[in-house]
């Protein structure tokens, strides 16, 4: 089979394969047939990523060191978890302990904002060799069901554009990149354009199936597949758009979420979850305080504390809960030092993250840091240890590998197992 | 192989005559070194008290020590859970009132050997950030918008009244007692009868901004001092913030007229410095003194009604807070190391 595009790059040419294992089921795949096959027994599993960006105070939220030289001025409160304690900032959150797991060993050795970014997205430090794909793109490409009408690694974030992050997917190939959905609105174009009535829009399309069938009997491609496959998600998807009138929930519920900007998106994400989405990212800006952290993370953390704390319940509530893994990640937490702005900068070397729902223990506590909140002294693990929990917890095997040209690619860092203790 | 002849080590040129001081009584030009106290944690504020016996300074390991002036003995202070940047006295310098992030207020026999906390109430919900005190009135503002009046002698609630859709950053009584002032994170001053109605509100410029890049407010009147004749006040804070989560800004003092809300004047420093004004006085002779943290630390002098600085003193450290003694001659700067220098800045 002769190359589609110019350039060669793994990119391109793991990204047709790629589509085609899905698409074109058959035909000749350099893919392990194998590894693709057994995801698609995963269904009914889905993932709820909260993106706190810029790096959350580990100190501030999960972790606290009341009463150290590097405690700064928060107090820790009792959870509902006995022994386990909190930041005073996350009183409803400490009410949900009992749902959540706690990793507090974390050191990913990253304190640049990409390259932490892309380890807590990916389980990879960065290599020149070859991009890995997000975990999004990775259960887009596992555990979504092909004809799901919903992208598969959907990412609510404030402002910004709309379109998508092709580069997300790596070497699956951008039909598993992140959707971005923008300030929580709908995706561009959801409507019919005005004039255009629904039968005729049928009329269309139904053309246009037609012709692409006939096309697709002599060139059939990875590339035709694709095309076909977005333009039918794309009418399935303007099917759904209600899923993203948030509007359409109880005033009552969407005042617990919180009438600000994260509130409605993580309310957004719960609609889309429940809707049929394997994977939501919803992000919270910004969390990058070199200056004022303290100030900073009251606003910050008043926003998250409660809505967090609702969508858990509310996830619980529905039913949805045992089957959603939850993580609270960020790309790296601050450092124990407060600096003369009262602010904490960036600190990979002992932080924490929060899990919950599908495959965790929960009330689990793993990890510990010294007093003072500067070093991981027991149980440390890094972003190669979260991803392969992702995996474990997903019920997914976590020493599969993609197979590009036949070079096998391990799926989570080979040197990382999975974190026992909180899984199931 | 050679050896230099060492090389004569050049006269010191003489100094400089001090500029003279268009404050008579003081010198303002030469900021001469004066004690310093040294604490193990950074402090987060300092304050005189009324006699000019003491000294009280609050730290980040959530304690308060006494320094006695005459002596520099320290007495540490223990009873806030947390950080304590709310301090205020009675008016005959025998009670020491503090309010901490724990949402505490404390009273402490300030005269006694060891003071303890003879009264402790819990006053806000979050952080406490602001005390004033005026005949046997207490007034308190903190994180939860409220200003609450409390007898000052048991620290019982007589009024308390939601202020603020924000932070509560400052609270003071009038100079004459008559009314209350509240200051906040988004850089406006309220002016309130003591029964709580409003009087009026005003903006002070420049102090705050929403950063949209960052999606949050950042600014507030972080300090504030009344002119001697009581109508005036300059507040204080950061302006021009260009990044909001890296403290990229300017320190800025405004005068205001708050008995009419008008603005009288910027108070800007000439040279380019990054950070925030942490504190102002204004002093009886009728200049004012602002300092600032963040790049360093620095220490103005301005006239009232005159833009450009009188004198600029660059500071051994960063500054985090800046008090000004009772009868205006000394100004004590608490620093993030640990130390808080007390200038003489009479002549």
């Amino acid at each position: 089979m002769g190359e589609l595009r110019g350039c060669g790059s793994i990119e391109h040419t793991i990204s047709r394969r790629a589509a085609m294992g899905v698409l074109a089921a058959g035909s000749a795949m350099a893919f392990n047939g194998n590894a693709l096959a057994a995801p698609l027994t995963h269904q009914n599993k889905r993932v709820l990523m909260v993106f706190l960006a810029g790096g959350v105070s580990q100190l501030e939220t999960w972790d606290p060191k009341p009463g150290a030289p590097t405690g700064g001025p928060f107090r820790a409160i009792p959870t509902s978890v006995t022994g386990t304690h909190v930041s005073e900032l996350l009183p409803h959150t400490a009410m949900q302990m009992h749902r959540l797991a706690l990793v507090r060993g974390i050191n990913t050795a990253e304190d640049d904002h990409g390259k932490g970014s892309y380890i807590m997205h990916t389980g990879r430090k960065q290599e020149p060799s070859v991009a890995y794909p997000h975990l999004g793109s990775l259960v887009a490409r596992m555990v979504a069901e092909p004809d799901n009408p919903l992208p598969g690694y959907l990412h609510v974030q404030p402002g910004g554009g709309g379109g998508s992050s092709a580069g997300d997917a790596a070497f699956l190939g951008p039909r598993f990149g992140s959707v971005n959905i923008s300030d929580g609105k709908p995706p561009v174009n959801i409507d019919l354009p005005n004039g255009l009535t629904q039968a005729r829009d049928d009329s269309r399309h139904s053309m246009r199936r037609k012709a692409d069938a006939r096309f697709l009997a002599t060139r059939n491609t990875a590339e035709t597949e694709a095309y076909t496959q977005t333009h039918d998600q794309a009418r399935q998807m303007m099917a759904k758009k209600a899923l993203f009138d948030v509007t359409n929930e109880p005033d009552r519920l969407a005042g617990g979420y919180g009438r600000h900007d994260f509130g409605r998106h993580c309310l957004l994400a719960r609609r889309l979850l429940e809707g049929g989405a394997p994977f939501v990212k919803v992000t919270h800006t910004n969390y990058d305080t070199h200056h004022e952290n303290f100030d900073f993370h009251i606003e910050r953390m008043g926003e998250f504390d409660r809505t967090f704390a609702t969508l858990l319940e509310d996830l619980h509530q529905r039913g949805l809960l045992s089957s959603t893994l939850v993580m609270v990640i960020s790309e790296f937490g601050r450092t124990p030092n407060i600096n003369r702005n009262y602010g904490r900068d960036h600190w990979s070397k002992a932080w924490s993250v929060a899990l919950a729902g599908q495959g965790i223990v929960p009330g689990a506590v793993t990890g510990k840091t010294n007093a003072q909140g500067t070093a991981v002294v027991d149980r440390q693990v890094n972003g190669g240890h979260l991803f392969a929990t992702y995996f474990k917890a997903l019920g997914l095997d976590p020493t599969k590998k993609h197979y590009i040209d036949q070079r096998p690619i391990p799926m989570t860092d080979p040197a990382a197992s999975p974190i026992a203790e909180i899984l199931v | 192989m050679t050896q230099d002849k060492p090389k004569p080590v050049p006269a010191a040129k003489p100094a400089a005559p001090p500029a003279p001081s268009p404050y008579p009584g003081f010198q303002l030009s030469v900021l001469k070194p004066g004690v310093e106290f040294k604490h193990s944690s950074p402090l987060v504020a300092c304050r005189f008290d009324p006699t000019g016996n003491w000294l009280i300074s609050a730290s980040q390991d959530n304690g308060l020590q006494r320094w006695e002036l005459s002596t520099s003995k320290k007495t540490d202070l223990a009873g806030h859970s947390s950080w304590v940047r709310a301090l205020a006295f009675s008016t005959d310098g025998k009670t020491l009132y503090s309010g901490g992030y724990d949402g505490q207020i404390l009273s402490w026999q300030l005269t006694l050997a060891q003071p303890e906390p003879n009264r402790q109430v819990r006053a806000h919900d979050g952080w406490v950030r602001s005390l004033g005190f005026h005949g046997n009135r207490l007034v308190s503002g903190g994180n939860d918008g409220r200003i609450s009046i409390r007898d000052a002698n048991d620290l019982r609630e007589v009024l308390a009244w939601q202020a603020h859709d924000c932070h509560v950053y400052q609270v003071a009584f009038s100079p004459d007692g008559t009314k209350i002032l509240s200051g906040d994170h988004k850089g406006r001053v309220k002016v309130w009868e003591k029964d709580g109605r409003l009087i009026r509100e005003f903006v002070i410029p420049g102090l705050h901004k929403y950063d949209t890049g960052f999606r949050a407010d950042i600014g507030g009147v972080r300090a504030w001092s009344f002119s001697p004749d009581g109508a005036g006040i300059a507040c204080a804070g950061i302006t021009n913030v260009s990044n909001a989560f890296a403290g990229v800004g300017n320190p800025l003092i405004v005068v205001a007229d708050w008995t009419t809300g008008k603005i009288r004047i910027d108070l800007k420093p000439k040279e380019a410095f990054q950070g925030t004004m942490w504190g102002v006085a204004w002093n009886s002779a009728g200049f004012i003194v602002g300092a600032a943290g963040g790049n360093g630390g620095m220490l103005w002098f301005w006239k009232p009604d005159q833009q450009a600085e009188l004198f600029a003193h660059k500071l051994p450290d960063n500054v985090r807070d800046m008090a000004l003694s009772a009868d205006s001659k000394r100004i004590a700067v608490a620093f993030q190391g640990g130390a808080i220098r007390v200038y003489a800045i009479s002549a």
